[in-house]
């Protein structure tokens, strides 16, 4: 049996959800199946926290249906809630309670068995690294080591969907990696995990994405198919002077768009044979210095602002 | 419904209240500093009033008259004046909260028409102490009476049975007062209970929204009912213990006679309780701020209890329409069920008018709080 023949664990069909004036969700539609990650990438007030929101059953979408775990959220969202994971944006457990009885609390409210609660607890805390804090009350842990317990927390009753809201916002890269390697693990049992996020690193590492702006999902596959779907070369080109460098390309023929990163400039181009020795020539008239051209593999964040027509001077 | 989430939910906020310094200080000081204010301030047995005297005639029957206002052990003169002008500078400076002014001819009046005025004079500024000391005075006056009665009637050879019963008066008056204490207590009660759980509940729903844990918690798949009885319960044991101590305080140190049953005592507190907290709750499901909730508790359950519970104003000497509001209004019942269990010794098959009240409240109350609470955002 094929991925495509069973039912996916989570599906989104014509969702929409509106405050007062703003469209935050518009005609949203994808399907998460068993054992995929998949990422949420938009920037801020893309509508990434309300389409979390609707998947775990606390708002309920204008139009359109979620089903999570072939139960419909909408409806029935009770049910849906009994497998399911929902991880907040906002740090959402008890600040005087200690670690230990936090994870208690949600997993009596899953109704877990005492066995399993212990032996569960006692499996994540050392995964999350987090054994020597069991007593600490949440409140006093680092910004890390309080995702990691929500993960815990989320983790305690076997979900079969796990929803995360930039769950590793704020959070050392100690701890990221951590919460990566608990993630890539569920993938590896068949959890079905949606994320969102806005680290380009984290976007790469999803098995599959989906672009969202203003509400609306721009494009969804796999982090490689998107950066195939990106068009034209992508140049890397470092200088002392990367605003000069911008403007000094921006707007001329051939140039499809211009992204800074730090003291390199990524430069997107129809033709990298024809253009670089124009570009070249272009910016030693202007005076602007530049040390090396380079053909680069884009990241996510360049096929982000590619494909969501956000880069400048395009 | 399922015991084990309404029990973890229980355990959790118990935690809570133990580690919040809020919590526990409107759970347990509150009822604390407001038995001692509530309870002294319409209790307290104010003795030695300060009290001048302008004896303008200085008989021997006007004398005693001023004597018997010393020897009842509630005055103590601080003064002795002779004008009108030096009693209200006298008041003025706080010198004395009442004052008397006995009449030249006095003496004459009162053997010629058989009795005579003495104007009292009170600084009603604070208005409890003034009718406290006015009933001081009544009762003095009364005994004077008496006494001059009886000697008129020796005098006109009446009976001297008559002159018995009059004689009894001022032992009825001392009860008199007592009697006001025993029924203003339980009222004092009735608000502090109501006070303390309406505070305490209506903290308890809007805290999880500002502290945003609600969001997290409503993805769970708890109930709606499950939420409501595990975050009651450990608020109704507050409720229960500072019901204790404030009915115990009333008996033991206030020393209102308890004539009831503990039994009933009980149940009709642990329904009072159930309503407060349900009323509580219900606010702090509504309003989303912890403060906002906590000061709509304290309109709801300030405003109708000390009005018109019956605790500070008597019922039935107020207008019929506020008469009739005041039996729609939970904690009137409640006054009117401890006065009758403590005073009385009234048992639950007398009470059942009022307990019924209660449990309507109580069930009504619950059902909206148990339905109010939504497991959405919006
Ligand atoms: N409860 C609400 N009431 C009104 N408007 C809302 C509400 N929640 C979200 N919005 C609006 O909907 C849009 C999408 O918001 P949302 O929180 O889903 O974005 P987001 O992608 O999660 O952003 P961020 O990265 O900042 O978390 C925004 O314009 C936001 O202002
Ligand atoms: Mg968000």
């Amino acid at each position: 049996m094929t991925q495509e023949q069973t039912e996916p664990a989570v599906r989104a069909r014509g969702v929409n959800k509106r405050f007062g004036s703003v469209q935050a969700v518009q005609d949203v539609d994808f399907t998460v199946s068993s054992g995929e990650i998949f990422g949420l990438v938009g920037p801020d007030g893309a509508g990434k926290t309300t389409i979390m929101r609707m998947l775990a059953g606390v708002l309920r979408p204008d139009t359109g249906d979620i089903l999570v775990d072939r139960v419909d959220v909408a409806s029935d969202p009770e049910q849906a809630k009994l497998h399911l994971s929902y991880m907040p944006q906002r740090f959402g457990l008890y600040e005087d309670l200690t670690v230990a009885e936090n994870i208690f609390f949600y997993g009596e409210l899953f109704a877990v068995p005492r066995d399993e609660r212990i032996a569960r607890s006692q499996e994540l805390l050392e995964a999350a690294g987090l054994q020597a804090f069991r007593r600490r009350l949440a409140g006093q842990l680092s910004g890390g080591m309080k995702q990691k317990l929500g993960l815990v927390c989320a983790l305690i009753h076997t979900p079969r969907v796990l929803l995360l809201d930039e769950p590793t916002t704020g959070v050392d890269p100690v701890s990221r990696r951590d919460f990566w390697a608990i993630l890539y693990n569920l993938r590896e049992s068949g959890v079905a995990i949606v994320l969102s996020t806005a680290y380009m690193d984290e976007a790469e590492r999803c098995s599959r994405l989906a672009l969202l702006h203003e509400g609306v999902i721009r494009h969804c596959d796999t982090p490689a198919r998107l950066k195939q779907a990106m068009p034209g070369v992508l140049l890397a080109i470092t200088s002392a002077h990367p605003r000069l460098l911008r403007e000094a390309l921006a707007g001329k023929p051939g140039i499809l768009g211009i992204l800074l990163m730090g003291d390199r400039v990524h430069v997107r181009v129809d033709d990298d044979l024809h253009r670089i020795p124009e570009m070249l020539e272009l910016l030693a008239g202007q005076g602007v210095t530049q040390s090396d051209v380079t053909r680069t593999e884009p990241g996510i964040e360049d096929v982000f602002v590619a494909l969501l027509g956000r880069e400048e001077a395009v | 419904m399922n015991l084990r989430r309404c029990y973890a939910l229980a355990f959790k906020e118990t935690l809570q209240i133990w580690r919040d310094p809020r919590s526990l200080a409107v759970a347990l000081l509150m009822p604390l500093m407001q038995m001692g204010l509530l309870g002294y301030g319409v209790s307290l047995d104010i003795k030695h009033v300060p009290l001048c005297v302008y004896d303008q005639e200085n008989s021997q029957e006007s004398r005693a008259v001023v004597n018997r206002f010393v020897s009842s052990g509630w005055f103590s003169i601080s003064h002795n004046l002779d004008s009108q002008s030096a009693i209200r500078n006298a008041m003025d400076r706080g010198e004395c909260s009442a004052a008397i002014i006995v009449p030249v001819n006095f003496s004459r009046t009162l053997a010629v028409d058989g009795s005579a005025p003495v104007q009292a004079i009170f600084d009603a500024t604070d208005v409890n102490t003034t009718n406290i000391a006015l009933g001081y005075t009544q009762g003095v006056i009364a005994s004077a009476n008496a006494q001059i009665e009886a000697k008129w009637a020796a005098a006109h050879g009446i009976t001297p049975s008559r002159v018995g019963q009059v004689d009894l008066e001022p032992s009825t008056w001392f009860n008199e007062t007592l009697d006001s204490r025993n029924f203003i207590i339980p009222g004092v009660v009735a608000v502090i209970l109501a006070l303390v759980g309406a505070q305490l509940t209506s903290l308890t729903v809007s805290r999880e929204w500002e502290r945003g844990t609600m969001e997290q918690l409503i993805s769970t798949p708890v109930t709606s009912l499950e939420v409501m009885l595990g975050k009651l319960a450990p608020y109704f044991v507050i409720g229960l213990v500072d019901a204790a101590f404030c009915l115990a305080s009333s008996i033991f140190w206030f020393k209102v006679p308890f004539r009831g049953s503990f039994l009933t005592l009980f149940v009709t507190t642990a329904l009072f309780s159930v309503v407060v907290l349900g009323i509580g709750y219900l606010i702090s499901v509504r309003i989303r701020s912890q403060l906002g909730a906590s000061q709509i508790a304290l309109l709801v359950t300030m405003l109708p209890t000390t009005l018109l519970s019956g605790y500070t104003f008597p019922i039935d000497q107020m207008p019929a329409i506020i008469r009739a509001i005041s039996y729609i209004v939970y904690p009137r019942y409640y006054v009117t069920i401890l006065r009758s269990i403590f005073l009385k010794g009234s048992g639950l098959s007398n009470l059942w008018a009022p307990v019924l009240g209660l449990l309507t409240y109580a069930v009504i109350i619950l059902w909206l709080a148990s339905r109010a609470f939504r497991k959405r955002l919006d």
